[in-house]
């Protein structure tokens, strides 16, 4: 009897350590999912604040004076005298009327306050417009990116600001008066890549991952669905069909550059197809999606119940009539939801694209599937590669508008799962 | 005509061919009383004929799209005159793309020789000869083989067994194309890879210490004789993928733990969500925040502490990994924890185990194997990937087990070798299929060994 009791007594004296234990296991739980959100929390934090500045533009307004003896230009619909004409002048002779104090002789400084496209943005501009010539127009243009950088950082040590002295005071004045002014930069939305950050933009990225994304989704949907179909409904029990399921199941874990070397060996060394162009990255990319949908579609298939095959076949239909007309519809909604989840992976893919030529810098937005182009994560790779941290603050916009894209695909995702999908 | 014009063509003749299969099943059908005389409904005949006309026109354009490239190249490279038949594979592709660049209306054709000049203008003919002809040839197939079908439709024809058949062939053909896609992974990178060790040893590739891709431009130069060892690479990608399982396996293990065993509804339902956030986040944006926020924090960490390190560390690209392979690990854990039997867990707290002591010593060493499986998975993952050690790993091959210096892995040295300058049929250009076979192969051994252990560890409690 004592020694049970003893027994009992070492247990409860062992309680107080086993309790504290179980709160330490706890806690380290807790810190390490703390760790993970905190990671994510972190990444969010430092990309909107590296890039939300490159939603905003710097734009300076002032009235020009087309004077045609000082562009050496008398006829604005004449090509070749458009051409030779001087675009410059006219700019820098405008912002020195704005700025007190500047005169003829700091024409280079006033000049480097102005985009180097400012010129043929005035140049379109008379081109469409050819009676302006010899009036004075209010018109606005981008700044230089030096200029750019200083009024969005001028207190940020890590970024190093190129105007001199002089030039922070006209700016500051300008500012001031309005002259220069900040607004939504809808440059970066309009154009293509560009060697000045001011001017550069991610529309021709985003043209180049739809056209990609269109050419990954109408083969990959299609044949992962019908592979689905066949290994679910049609295959035999047999080795051949174990091959192919086990195939399925690597290439799924296949790293994804390896399906660039498979791309470039075959769709352009043998096929003899382009560089850098949509079709391609999309083939390659069908490839690589490929395992995902044929997954998922399995499950979706998976989970009709077999009364509905049952029912239909009792009354008659065949076994194509089955799958076709009852249970693809029931299946559908989950083998979507499968296919959209794999086409935001394809839309986030980079190595593979490097791989078949989509780094090229691409100034037009392409205007075909055989056009050469690049993606959008690729160009936040060509971005970020930059030692000018202009280009690394339009990098950080270009990942909030690709997690932006990634994060709709993935909500409609869960909304069609939540919607659609029918529990049995 | 554009490929892409003429596939849409060929679908509109397919449908067109739809609707005189489905009009002529019915008009056979109404001498003989209705169509409940046929032997499948009119449907059936009309998508027998769509197939009979789409399938065959679909196989020839897709055969002459895939090849025409390639044989335009052989026959101008042919009828160049003696002199300038270019020697080497490397030549002859410098000298296309200069031909393909005056056909293209890039470079004036004044700039070349007469025979080049010569040549694009024939490349232009042939072009548009070989798109006149399938054209000609993909429209006349459809519009015979339509017809054909067409012409053999009969009331006693059972067009939707036919019709199945046929589907189901296809389905098959899509099932086959992951074999297919297999085969070309392994057929692509092993021939380039034979040529490779035509060219270097096989020893010095594997036993080599020394890395440096950069091969003599001209035969004289003595300085850069490229060495193929790929023992730096090996270690370097070793090196960083520790360090992504030091920082994944305990954090995704761990709130694997919690979530399953601990966590109530509401916050499992909140956190899991964001956690897969991270596996959703492209790796060009885990790359973008390794080399610019994580590596120079580490270096400047580093600095204030007195130590050395580098810009490029190892350690930055490793604990970037690690963050995003979290999910990857915790997932899978998830799953094989929730596999143990609910009645191992009951026996354990029936007799007087704490939570956390049910969890170490009989769920976890239960759920053990499963649990080295996804972790094996995650390795695999680790070594693969490239966005990330392509931006916050260097490219020196540095043989160091430092993480504060910098290594480069495999995947970064075949996106090296391959974007940018490439020079044809170099030992540098096939190195990189080399490493994409070694990457091939260590990943497929990783991932079968995973695979079978996940499945054995599943049969065991189903």
């Amino acid at each position: 009897m004592t020694d049970q009791r003893s027994q009992a007594e070492i247990v409860r004296q062992s309680l107080k350590r086993r309790y504290r234990k179980e709160r330490r296991f706890r806690a380290y739980g807790i810190m390490a999912i703390a760790i993970a959100l905190g990671a994510l929390l972190i990444l969010f934090t430092d990309i909107i604040g590296k890039g939300y500045t490159g939603f905003v533009k710097t734009t300076i307004t002032m009235d020009v004076q087309l004077d045609g003896e000082m562009m050496y230009l008398d006829d604005p619909t004449d090509e070749r005298q458009i051409k030779m004409a001087d675009f410059v002048e006219p700019l820098v002779q405008a912002l020195i009327k704005e700025i007190p104090g500047a005169t003829e002789d700091d024409r280079n400084q006033v000049r480097e306050l102005i985009n180097p496209y400012a010129s043929v943005t005035l140049r379109d501009a008379l081109k469409a417009n050819p009676d302006w010539l010899g009036t004075t127009q209010t018109m606005t243009f981008l700044t230089h990116t030096d200029v750019d950088v200083y009024v969005k950082h001028a207190g940020d040590d890590a970024y190093s600001i190129k105007l001199n002295d002089q030039q922070k005071t006209w700016v500051d004045e300008l500012l001031e008066r309005d002259v220069i002014e900040t607004s939504f930069n809808d440059v970066f939305f309009s154009g293509g890549d560009s060697r000045d950050p001011s001017k550069a933009g991610i529309l021709g990225a985003i043209v180049g991952s739809l056209l990609t994304m269109f050419v990954t989704l109408i083969l990959s949907f299609p044949i992962g669905v019908a592979a689905a179909i066949y290994l679910e409904e049609f295959a035999p029990q047999n080795k051949f069909t174990d091959f192919i399921e086990v195939n399925i199941n690597n290439l799924a874990a296949v790293p994804s550059i390896i399906f660039g070397l498979l791309g470039l060996a075959v769709f352009i060394n043998l096929f003899g197809m382009p560089r850098s162009v949509p079709v391609v990255g999309g083939l390659v990319l069908t490839l690589m999606t490929l395992p995902t949908i044929i997954i998922s579609s399995r499950a979706a298939i998976k989970s009709v119940p077999p009364s509905i095959r049952e029912a239909a076949e009792g009354i008659g239909a065949s076994k194509m009539q089955v799958v076709l007309h009852h249970v693809l519809p029931l299946a559908m909604p989950g083998m979507l939801t499968g296919s959209i989840i794999g086409m935001a992976q394809a839309l986030g893919e980079t190595a593979p694209l490097l791989l078949i030529g989509m780094v090229a810098f691409i100034v037009d937005v392409p205007d075909g599937f055989f056009d050469s182009a690049t993606v959008l994560p690729v160009q936040v790779f060509l971005w970020a590669g930059s030692p000018e941290l202009a280009f690394i603050e339009r990098a950080s916009a270009a990942i909030m508008v690709l997690l932006a894209f990634l994060i709709s695909m993935n909500a409609l995702a869960i909304w069609m799962r939540k919607r659609l999908e029918r529990r049995w | 005509m554009q490929p892409a014009n003429l596939l849409l063509l060929t679908l509109v003749l397919a449908i067109v061919a739809y609707w005189l299969g489905y009009a002529r099943s019915r008009s056979l059908a109404m001498p003989l009383g209705g169509i409940r005389h046929l032997k499948s409904l009119p449907f059936y005949y009309g998508a027998r004929a769509a197939l009979w006309s789409g399938i065959p026109a679909l196989i020839v354009l897709g055969l002459w799209a895939a090849f025409q490239g390639k044989v335009i190249q052989m026959i101008v490279i042919g009828g160049l005159p003696e002199g300038i038949i270019p020697a080497t594979d490397g030549e002859a592709s410098l000298l296309l793309s200069k031909i393909s660049n005056v056909a293209s209306g890039a470079l004036p054709p004044g700039f070349v020789e007469a025979p080049i000049a010569e040549a694009a203008e024939r490349l232009q003919a042939l072009r548009t000869q070989s798109r006149f002809l399938m054209s000609g040839l993909v429209i006349s197939v459809a519009v015979l083989a339509g017809f054909l079908g067409w012409l053999r439709i009969r009331p006693r024809l059972n067009a939707r067994s036919q019709v199945e058949s046929i589907l189901k062939w296809v389905f098959f053909a899509c099932a086959a194309l992951a074999i297919l896609t297999t085969v070309g992974i392994i057929f692509s990178v092993a021939f380039e890879t034979f040529r490779f060790f035509g060219k270097v040893p096989f020893t010095e590739f594997i036993f080599g210490s020394h890395w440096s891709p950069q091969t003599a431009l001209r035969a004289d130069q003595v300085a850069s004789q490229g060495a193929f060892g790929m023992i730096p690479l090996f270690t370097g990608t070793l090196l960083i993928s520790a360090i992504a399982m030091v920082v994944a396996v305990p954090v995704g293990l761990l709130s694997a733990i919690y979530l399953s065993e601990y966590a109530g509804r509401k916050v499992r339902g909140v956190v899991k969500p964001l956690l897969e956030m991270l596996a959703g986040i492209p790796t060009v944006v885990y790359g973008f925040f390794a080399a610019l926020t994580v590596a120079p924090f580490i270096s400047d960490l580093a600095a204030s502490m007195g130590i050395e390190a580098s810009s490029q560390s190892a350690l930055a690209a490793g604990a970037v990994m690690g963050i995003m392979i979290i999910p990857f690990v915790s997932s899978l854990s998830d799953d094989v924890i929730n596999a143990v039997p609910q009645a191992m867990r009951d026996g354990s707290l029936a007799l007087g185990a704490t939570q956390s002591e049910t969890m170490k010593k009989v769920i976890f060493p239960a759920a053990l194997p499963g649990i080295m499986g996804g972790i094996l998975l995650a390795v695999s993952r680790a070594i693969g990937e490239t966005m990330i050690v392509v931006m916050a790993a260097g490219l020196a091959a540095n043989l160091t087990a430092n993480p504060l210096e910098t290594v480069t892995t495999v995947t970064v040295q075949i996106v090296t070798l391959l974007t940018g300058d490439q020079e044809f049929d170099s030992a540098k250009t096939l190195a990189a299929f080399a490493l994409g076979a070694m990457l091939f192969l260590a990943t497929l051994l990783l991932n079968v060994i995973a695979l079978k252990i996940v499945r054995k560890y599943r049969e065991q409690y189903d």
